[in-house]
This record gives structure tokens, sequence and C-alpha cells, in this order.
């Protein structure tokens, strides 16, 4: 029953109407003292076009649940559908070190079949994208953090999926640069009109970008509550809306924790 | 609320804040002064500094040996010249090689074996080392004895290999091969162990699998480890080709740098032993300096690896 499918795009079962669906699923993990479980039951659409965070404290499995929607392990119960190969953007940059930040956009378009004439072009739009015009010829270690994160998003972009994965992808920047790229990213979703799943643990983060938070208990992870966000965008990190749901999301995230302290 | 708005305004004009949180000119610009406050300006340092820090301490060492050594003759310490030559003798040595003509001949007898036999090594390291990687079986089968191997002293090889081959360059080559061979496999396999998982998992994502994930992803990232292994594998093609130099005799071998040490012994003469045992040890450095290390700091450097002292 533990499956991934790729559905592919209109070509299969009639329209497609979500960019990931995510059906019934479990995960686990041999550990020494037996079976952990660790996502227990999940069940989550993601719509064509849609921004939606997935919120949780260490061990909710959030990511675990990303790299199971991005093909890279499979569920031990359930079945997960997206619509084509998920894009995935890491903490970490990820990009190659041995190739310049053009190049590592060019890789992508390569292994996606792209013709080599076309992809020179492709790999400078999608920097300009990014407003990082410039950087074509960088070596990765030129960049700073915040322009490594760019150039990786273009790479997520060369893919063209109709669903990027985000784990937790400015966790590791600046206030400044994070704040920065929350506007970026707002806006290229919104021109791209892009699916996305963005995984994090910072709740104003979430309510920043998000359409819909949806809440993961943890150990295991299994779906606490979910929220609609209907603030309009653009939004700011420090507006009053936000920061209100922010405050209503934290008391149940601290509910959801506090929980685990009692046994 | 105002303040925050205001610091994504440049030239202190105040807009209204739509335009602000749509982000266009103000965004931009925002991202291009983080951006030019973020990076690192490098460069290359200037020649008085790399000459002060790098060339001449090392220039330093050698005078320092040399004038001990001269102070060992010169004050008969050691007054037995067929125990210790001076250092005179030995340029004198140099001198009369170079001026009959044979000492580029003794060098490119040993170098054109020894770049050769490391060529032959390399093309048969470099897929032997991929497979112990990256098949598992292959692995378990092979790994222990291949790193077993990096311990036996080349030396060993010579007597089996005349054996086999009789006194012929082919015999050079095979005590080469066994010696150098392993150094390159083995590099190649810890760097690809070294390989971060991250990369392997962004390359599945992007699509790279199989042999594609091989090609784009496993054998670039495992490049400083694989230059690693290939700068082992020269010294170690090097010291095999010396030890079979010197056991093996014969005139169809011709004079390479290791007969000359042995000429030098049958003929007692210590200052040829002294100016092949140095022959020998320049050409090894110098093959370093000249191709090796050049490689793996232009590998380091693209990647930001070269730590700047």
């Amino acid at each position: 029953m533990a499956t991934t499918t790729l559905a592919e795009g209109a070509g299969g079962t009639g329209t497609v109407r979500h960019a990931a669906r995510i059906e019934h699923v479990s995960k686990s993990f041999a550990q020494p003292t037996g079976q952990q479980l660790v996502l227990d039951d999940i069940t989550l659409d993601v719509a064509p076009g849609e921004f939606v965070t997935l919120l949780g404290a260490s061990g909710c499995g959030k990511s675990t649940l990303l790299n199971l929607v991005a093909g890279l392990d499979a569920p031990t119960a359930g079945e997960i559908t997206t619509d084509g190969r998920p894009a995935l953007m890491f903490q970490e940059h990820a990009l190659f070190p041995w190739l310049t930040a053009g190049k590592n956009i060019e890789l992508a378009l390569k292994l996606r079949g792209v013709p080599k004439n076309e992809r020179r072009g492709r790999a400078e739009e999608l920097l300009e994208l990014v407003r990082l015009g410039g950087a074509y010829g960088k070596r990765v270690h030129e960049l700073s953090g915040g322009m490594r994160q760019r150039v990786a998003l273009a790479r997520a972009l060369a893919q063209e999926s109709k669903l990027l994965l985000m784990d937790e992808p400015f966790a590791a920047l600046d206030a400044i640069t994070r704040d920065v790229l929350h506007d970026e990213l707002t806006r290229i979703w919104r021109e791209t009109k892009l699916s996305v799943l963005f995984v994090t643990h910072n709740v104003r983060e979430a309510v920043r970008l998000a359409q819909r938070v949806v809440l993961l208990s943890s150990r295991p992870g299994r779906i606490a509550r979910e929220w609609t966000v209907d603030i309009p965008q653009p939004r700011r990190i420090e507006d009053t809306a936000v920061a209100e749901l922010s405050v209503e999301i934290t008391e149940q995230l601290r509910g959801e924790i506090r929980r685990h302290g009692q046994h | 609320m105002a303040s925050t708005e205001t610091s994504a305004v440049q030239d202190g004009d105040v807009r209204d804040e739509k335009s602000v949180k749509e982000g266009g000119g103000d965004l931009a610009g925002l991202e291009a002064g983080l951006d030019a406050l973020d990076t690192v300006q490098t460069g290359r340092p200037p020649f008085r500094e790399t000459f002060v820090r790098k060339i001449l301490p090392p220039l330093v060492a050698v005078a320092l040996v040399l004038v001990v050594w001269q102070a060992l003759v010169s004050f008969e310490i050691v007054d037995d010249p067929s125990k210790l030559p001076a250092p005179g003798d030995v340029w004198g040595e140099i001198e009369d090689a170079w001026l009959q003509g044979t000492l580029l001949g003794y060098i490119w007898t040993s170098v054109s074996r020894g770049l050769f036999g490391f060529l032959l090594a390399l093309a048969i390291g470099t897929p032997l080392g991929l497979l112990v990687s990256r098949v598992r079986f292959v692995r378990a089968a092979i790994g222990p004895v291949l790193s077993g191997l990096q311990s036996l002293p080349s030396v060993a090889w010579v007597p089996p290999a005349v054996i086999w081959l009789g006194l012929n360059d082919q015999m050079m080559y095979a005590v080469i091969l066994l010696g150098a061979v392993p150094s390159i496999a083995n590099g190649l396999v810890s760097g690809v162990d070294q390989v971060p998982p991250l990369f392997l998992r962004a390359g599945r994502t992007l699509g790279a699998t199989g042999l594609r994930g091989t090609w784009h992803i496993v054998m670039p990232a495992a490049l400083p480890g694989y230059v690693a292994g290939l700068k082992q594998g020269w010294a170690f093609s090097w010291r095999s080709l010396m030890a079979a130099e010197i056991i093996a005799q014969h005139p169809d071998l011709g004079t390479g740098l290791g007969q000359l040490l042995e000429n030098g012994r049958n003929s007692s003469s210590m200052s040829m032993v002294f100016l092949a045992i140095l022959l020998i040890l320049v050409v090894g450095i110098a093959i370093d300096l000249l191709i090796f290390s050049p490689l793996e700091r232009w590998v380091l450097r693209s990647r930001g690896l070269l730590v700047k002292s």
C-alpha cells in the first residue's frame, strides 16, 4: 500500500486537482529499541498554486515528511501523489562547489533535458528572477549566505516543477537577510504560480508566508491543527495581524510540547 | 511600524506603504545593498608577502643544511671523504656529468619511466577505485586488501617481477603499478566516501541518479580526495621505480638514477652516491611541485577550500 506516485500532468487520469496529495501516510524507522513511529496517519493536500507551511517542534517529522513527498524515501503506509517530480530546497544551500552559480543552474536544466544552446540563456533568466543577474560566473564560496540561497532557489525553479518543497531554507540566515528573502519568495511565488510546501519551526515565518499553516505534533508527528491565513499579501513580519495569529499558534504549539513533559 | 518601513526605503524619501511592500525597486535596492555588504573581497597576496612567508623559509633551511655539511668537512669532524664528501666534490660530480652530457640522460631515463608508469597506474587505479567505492560486493571482497597493499613496501615486488618478466622495462612498470595503483584507487575510494550526503540528495532531486549521478555529482565531489591519491600515487611510483632500478642491473636497461646510485656504490665513489640521492630527491620534489601541488591547489582554491594561513 505504501507508494509514492508521480501523476504525469494532464496526460493521466484527467485533470490533476492537487499539486501534492498525502493520504494516510505513516513512517517508522527501525531503532535498536524496535520500530519508532515518526509520522502517524498524515493526510494533507496542497492545491495548485497554494502556499502551505508545515510547522512543528523538533521531532515532529516535518523534514521526514518532506523527504517522502520528494521521493527520497518511501512511506511505511499510505500513499503520496505529486504532479510531476517536486523540486526541493534544503536548509543548507546544497550548491555544488565545483560549479559556478550559473553552471549549477545549467546542471539542473541539463538533467531535465533542456538542449545545450538554451541552457545559458535560461540560467541567466533565472538568476535575473532572483535578482542575481551578475552572479553567473561566481563560485559558490564567493557568494554570501543569502545569495547562495537565492541561487539554490533559482536552481530549484530550473526544474520547472509544479511543486516546490522547502526544508527550513532560511533558518541559517541572519534576520535582516531572512526578512528580505521572505519578500523575495512571496514575489516569486506570486509570479510563477508555484505550489509551495514550506517546512519551518518559526511561527512568524509560517504566518508571514503561508495561505495555510499546518501544525504537527511531535513523536509521532500528527496533524494537530490547521489555520487558513487570510491576511492579505504582501505582509510584513511585524504586521499586527501576523503577530496576533502567531501568538495563537504559538500557544497551541507550546501546548503540544508541554504534553511531552508530562509523561 | 513606521521605522521598519523606512528601513526599506532608500534616499530617505518616504514612499507609500504599498510600493514598499510590493518590493519593486526598493526590494531590489535593499538586496543589492545586502549583497554588497556581504560579499567578501578576495585576491592574491602580493609577491613580496608570498616570498617572505612561503619561499624564504625553505631556502634558509637548505642553506643551513649546506653550512652544517661544509662545517663537518672543514673542521674535520668527519675527515674520511669516502664517508662524507665535501659539498664541492658533489657539485664537481654534477658539473662533470653535465659537461659529459650524461646528467639529463640519467634524469630522463628515470623520469620518463616514472611518469609513463604513473599514467598506466592512473588508467588502472581510477576504474578500480570507482568499482570498489560504488559496488558493495567488490568493496567487501578487495577493499581491505587494497588498503593493506599500501603498507607493503614495493621493493618486495622486485624479486617476483624479475622472475616473471626478466630484466627489462616491463618489470619496472610492473613494480611501479603494484606500488601506485593501490594509492590511486584508495584515494578515489576515500574521496567518494567523503562526498557529503547532502550533495547526493540534491543530485537525486535534480534527477542525477545511477551513472548520471556518478558522472555529474560523485566524481566531481570526490575530486579533492582523488587528487590527494594521485599525489601519493606519484610518490609511490617514484619510490618503487628507484627500488627496481637499484636492484635490477642490466646493460639493456640504460642508466637511470637508481643505477647511478648503485654504480657509485660499486666504484666506492661517495660523491656519486650523494649526487644520485640528491637527484632522486630533487626530481621527486620537482614533479610534485610542478604538477601535483598546483593541481591540488587549483582544485581546492576553486572550491574555496584553501585555508588562508
